[in-house]
């Protein structure tokens, strides 16, 4: 891969061994993914935060390394939320390290929006056409396909190594002609809500990492296409998605040769699998909710006493920003848990059996929690389970 | 993630064919490497605990096992004009030269 002289510079450790290290990164999967050259990228999402995936081992490597980040860049959700932690049930143990690690990426620049939707928080992170290093492969699909910008699916190292040096290599989704789908997808049924996680539950695995153009009859909210693209980033490989007359990109592509059908009883059936027992948590939000899904929330619980833990995850920024709405929630009994979610934080593994309206999270409790999952509309999601 | 002992190099993985190995100091060969970007920290954890492998050989590389390599300086080779994985036997010496990208059966 071509570097500039001033690159080489770097690589050659003139601006020292951090950022030598972050250029030898980015130089290896330039030349892995045959990338033609670094291109300079507008802000950076980094993985590898929560104690639970990186341990030991990535927290020393992260505080390690001397720097600045030079482009605004946001972490991942970490295993726990970061002052509600022990009301989760994690340990003194866990939660000492899970802070250290959000302070050795606080040295570095890093902010702790730690969420899976960065774009909820703040706009100017990505706009159309802007290059970016984003790592959650919800966001980067959302990044990618609803928003027009272009990312890969980064590693948690390259991810921080893009933002330590400000251009990550150019290769992938950067490019025009890996952007022009590769499949087309057609329903006929009008869906809603968690539907689109079902069908992206299904599609995911269908396409791998190809690049589906979706013929709809329904017309997906902002919200709805998140619960496509997690899903379908979850059960295959899927990056960037085009939803015809609805994405911003969708106009430029016609039809391709290979289309999938799929049926209303296909997605009905996603509703049906999982585990089939009475579910002692219920699961919200993943990827993480905005302030309207809050709301909607706040209307379904209205007057109800939970007695069963019902968890509704969000960004510590859309919490903070919505008071009256989280509150409205947690009178019921639910709790609105934030930095974290119910995939990646320790806290899961006590359950049984997860009820979600997440296609995302059907698809990763199982493995990453050893507990059983279950899909169902947001509405069933929040029946029941009252006291009153 | 999750397959190695990051404190003492040996597999752990149920079923895997190196079960129960330990990796320390060893040249490793294997075709490609898979699974999560956190997997570049294990290998990391392995190097600070003195029991990462002396050098790493790929049929083809792959970003998890390349960064991981690239973080905890361990030398490694892939794309070899002859297939590492037919030609090298357990038990084999070989010299590993990274910079230049030459493997040499002793």
């Amino acid at each position: 891969m071509y570097l500039t002289r001033e690159e080489e510079a770097i690589l050659e450790g003139e601006q020292g061994p951090t950022l030598q290290k972050a250029m030898e990164i980015l130089s290896a999967l330039g030349d892995i993914y045959g990338a033609d050259g670094l291109v300079p990228i507008k802000s950076a999402q980094i993985a590898g935060v929560s104690y639970k995936t990186i341990g030991d081992a990535g927290f020393e490597w992260i505080s390690d390394l001397k720097g600045t980040v030079v482009v605004p860049s946001m972490l991942n959700p970490a295993g726990m939320d970061l002052t509600r932690w022990q009301e989760m049930g994690i340990d003194e143990e866990f939660a000492s390290k899970q802070i250290q690690i959000i302070e050795a990426y606080r040295r570095l620049g890093v902010r702790c929006g730690c969420t899976c939707t960065p774009y909820h928080i703040d706009k100017t992170l990505a706009k159309f056409g802007d290059h970016l290093a984003w790592s959650e492969s919800s966001a980067v699909s959302y990044a990618n396909s609803v928003i027009g910008a272009r990312t890969n699916r980064e590693g948690g190292p390259s991810a921080l190594s893009a933002a330590l040096i400000g251009k990550t290599p150019n290769y992938g989704y950067h490019l025009d002609e890996n952007r022009v789908p590769t499949v087309t997808v057609k329903i006929d049924s009008k869906l809603e809500g968690a539907d689109y996680g079902a069908l992206g539950h299904l599609v995911g695995s269908m396409v791998g990492s190809g690049v589906p153009l979706f013929k709809l009859a329904s017309r997906p909210a902002n919200t709805e296409l998140k619960a496509l693209g997690a899903a379908m980033a979850a059960s295959g490989a899927v990056a960037l998605y085009h939803v015809q007359d609805v994405t911003p990109e969708a106009g430029l592509y016609q039809e391709t040769t290979d289309t999938i059908i799929i049926e209303r009883a296909q997605i009905d059936e996603v509703f049906g699998k999982g585990c089939q027992d009475e579910p002692d948590l219920v699961a919200l939000g993943c990827p993480h909710y905005s302030a309207d899904e809050l709301e909607q929330v706040a209307k379904l619980l209205e007057g109800k006493n939970l007695d069963r833990e019902v968890w509704i995850c969000t960004s510590r920024n859309i919490r903070d920003a919505n008071p009256d709405l989280v509150n409205k929630i947690e009178s019921t009994g639910a709790k609105v848990i934030v930095d974290t979610c119910m995939v990646v934080s320790p806290a899961t593994d006590r359950f049984g059996c997860v009820l979600t309206d997440s296609g995302k999270a059907l698809n990763y409790i199982p493995g990453l929690c050893g507990v059983g999952s279950r899909l169902a509309t947001i509405n069933d999601c929040l029946r029941g389970g009252d006291n009153n | 993630m999750g397959s190695v002992d990051p404190v003492t190099g040996i597999v752990v993985e149920d079923g895997h064919e190196l079960e129960g190995k330990c990796l320390s100091g060893k040249v490793l060969v294997f075709p490609q490497g898979k699974g999560s970007t956190v997997g570049s920290y294990v290998m990391y954890q392995l190097k600070k605990n003195n029991v990462a492998p002396a050098a790493i050989i790929n049929r083809s590389a792959e970003p998890i096992v390349v960064v991981g390599a690239i973080i905890s300086d361990i030398p490694m080779v892939d794309s070899t004009d002859l297939n590492p994985i037919e030609i090298i036997k357990n038990g084999d010496i070989v010299r590993v030269d990274g910079t230049k990208g030459v493997v040499t059966i002793l």
